[in-house]
């Protein structure tokens, strides 16, 4: 099964989630296995509209679960697979990331996030699932997450997407919201080869792979695709064959080995918009549709001399500290506009002292606005 | 003589189930029915969720997925549609397929796409110490009931005939000859098909019936002894029905299969406007 990729160049005028597909579909995506949830349904329609154009698949599931479920399932047939959900999607899909992580299959798990907890806000704007994206399934494994914050990051952030899955051989969460999911925005889709596309590597030659599972120092597995090789695959800790173990050396480092895969090549995966941060003394931290309201507050600041500047994770796990610590060392002040009640927070108190951290938390359902973000800091002077 | 060793993953032997259980029947039978159809080993995906039956495919020398509990029918959805030319099988215990996985299980009849389930259907959760299932005989004891068990059980091949599946059949691992065949029509069937297998533990589940069993032996007994084949059934009246089960081919029908149908949706399109 093969899709056939973009040739062209056009301009969209549209919503995040289409481009979302889009992305999807330039990168290769052949698979997409989904439940319908707002405000994340677009994806899944698009995906439903043009697959069996391109001779790829589409299937909705009775449930979330089974959505995962079918698109592992796919993955190791040697597919391109995605998925699309929002909060409570998220939540049910949490035992099968945890699948993914330790049986190294590459897929694309999209949340447009809403408002929670439960059924929450299923129509409004949140950044409710940062720390469910990093901490939602049991057990330690490795966690890429990228925030994208506007229409055409989601599509270029869906397309890295699947590039990191399929390089790090573990499930990467593209993190939207109900603003950047539904937003309509101008953007050029690039051509075919425009962007890099990465595919997963596999063993070798046509020969028997009985190791599976074996990896390079802290390197991803190199599993072949099923169909040649007769391995096996399980979500019990297993050695290089494939197959159970509860050996305790074993078992250490093979847990060790799939945090460290992803985690020891951080320059393959850190990426952060940084605006003014050479000189910030008050700094913003912020993702997603926040960061936009953010960095008018920014530009506002900067227009009346004051030195703020931006600080904005695209990929938000592994949270790139590297290039966060000078600018929380050199800022007086770190301001935290989210839309959730301090997610973000956690992991800048990390790196930072707690009395400069001035959280901005909106949890609503409104958009956060820069005139909220302003009037929480003039407030916080009183 | 049979050659198992030629489907087998020779090294992973002895396997994990206890003296008495049925598996070992079911996984002979099931390996006859492979070797019957010819399938090329790399085309046939073996696939199952959690519990001491979804240990099974590790034994087989095949493409093998051991999954999540409940899921296994969720993942061979995905490998049959992202690759329809592989044989898809799934095997599952009765707490797999029926309870966590009971959602995936009727959705995959309804949509009968050509993946063979096969229910290992002993009537009680093994691996996690003799707990009740869906498929636990009412009044029998078990670990979650210690006082009998009060809740009614499924009939598992009307379920699957009702949600849609369009091969049903339901053998035991006494009447094996009859099994072999049941798997292998299965296989031959084109669409969702479901063949359950009454068998039995008597580690976890017989040995709390004091009065009903004394050995596994007696586990086999009440297989054969309420085993009515489908032919014999048609002659006896309800009341002679009562406390037995029907085994045999019990539905097959044929409706369009689910990867096909997609794919005439992809021919269809080809040429269209876009």
């Amino acid at each position: 099964m093969t899709t056939t990729a973009h040739t062209e160049e056009k301009i969209l005028f549209t919503q995040g989630n289409i481009a979302c597909a889009e992305g999807a579909l330039y990168a290769g995506c052949n698979f997409f296995g989904g439940y319908p949830i707002t405000p994340s349904t677009e994806v899944a329609e698009h995906m439903a509209e043009e697959l069996p154009r391109r001779n790829g698949a589409f299937i909705q599931m009775e449930d979330e679960i089974a959505s995962l479920g079918a698109v592992i399932g796919a993955a190791l047939a040697g597919a391109k697979a995605m998925t699309a959900t929002s909060g409570p999607g998220f939540s049910l899909m949490q035992e099968l990331i945890g699948y993914a992580c330790i049986a190294e299959v590459p897929c694309v798990i999209v949340n447009v996030m809403r408002g929670g907890p439960s059924t929450g806000l299923p129509t409004s704007p949140a950044q409710s699932d940062l720390l469910q994206a990093k901490w939602g399934t049991h057990g330690d494994h490795p966690t890429i997450a990228l925030v994208p914050s506007s229409v055409e990051e989601m599509f270029t952030e869906t397309v890295r997407a699947f590039n990191l899955s399929e390089y790090f051989r573990t499930p990467v969460i593209v993190l939207g919201d109900e603003i950047i999911g539904h937003m309509r925005e101008k953007f050029r889709v690039p051509r075919s080869g425009e962007i890099e596309v990465i595919d997963r590597k596999v063993p070798d030659g046509d020969g028997i792979c009985r190791l599976p599972y074996r990896a390079d120092g802290k390197h991803p597995a190199c599993l072949p695709n099923f169909g040649t090789s007769r391995f096996h695959v399980t979500g019990l800790n297993h050695d290089e064959s494939g197959f159970p173990t509860m050996d305790p050396s074993i078992v250490q480092d093979s847990n060790a080995r799939i945090l460290d895969k992803v985690y020891h090549q951080r320059e393959l995966i850190d990426k952060v918009d940084m605006r003014y941060c050479e000189d910030a003394e008050i700094l913003f931290v912020s993702v997603g549709s926040a960061a936009r309201a953010a960095e008018e507050v920014v530009e506002e600041y900067r227009r009346k001399g004051v030195k703020a500047g931006l600080f904005r994770p695209i990929t938000l796990w592994p949270f790139p500290k590297k290039e966060f610590i000078p600018c929380a060392e050199r800022a007086k002040t770190i301001v935290v506009p989210e839309m959730n009640l301090g997610q973000l927070r956690t992991v800048v108190e990390r790196f930072a002292r707690s009395e400069k951290i001035l959280p901005v938390n909106l949890v609503s359902g409104e958009p956060l606005d820069p005139d909220f973000i302003v009037a929480t800091i003039e407030k916080s002077k009183r | 003589m049979f050659d198992y060793s030629a489907y087998l993953r020779n090294e992973k032997l002895p396997h994990i189930w206890c003296p008495g259980c049925g598996h070992g029947i079911i996984l002979k039978s099931l390996i006859r029915a492979i070797a019957k159809t010819g399938w090329d080993k790399d085309d046939i995906v073996l696939v199952s969720g959690i519990g001491c039956a979804s240990r099974l495919p590790g034994y087989v020398d095949c493409n093998t997925l051991h999954t999540a509990h409940g899921r296994a029918l969720a993942f061979a959805t995905g490998v049959k549609l992202a690759k329809p030319k592989f044989h898809v099988i799934v095997v599952s215990g009765d707490g797999d397929a029926l309870a966590i996985g009971g959602n995936h299980f009727i959705h995959a009849c309804r949509r009968n796409i050509d993946i063979s389930l096969i229910i290992f259907n002993n009537g009680i959760y093994g691996m996690t110490g003799g707990q009740y299932s869906p498929t636990t005989p009412q009044g029998d004891k078990a670990a979650t009931a210690p006082h009998g068990h009060i809740e009614p059980d499924f009939d598992v091949a009307a379920l699957a005939k009702g949600a849609g599946a369009t091969f049903v059949a339901r053998g035991t691992s006494y009447h094996v000859p009859q099994l072999d065949d049941y798997i292998y029509q299965a296989f031959m069937h084109k669409g969702f098909s479901v063949v359950e297998v009454v068998e039995a533990c008597y580690t976890t589940h017989g040995r709390k019936q004091k009065t009903k069993y004394k050995s596994n032996l007696d586990m086999m007994k009440w297989q054969k002894d309420r085993a009515v084949p489908l032919a014999k059934s048609r002659e006896m009246k309800p009341e002679e029905l009562a406390g037995k089960f029907v085994t045999g081919i019990l539905h097959e029908v044929e409706r369009p299969e689910y990867a096909d149908r997609y794919a005439g949706l992809v021919t269809s399109l080809k040429g269209g406007d876009k």
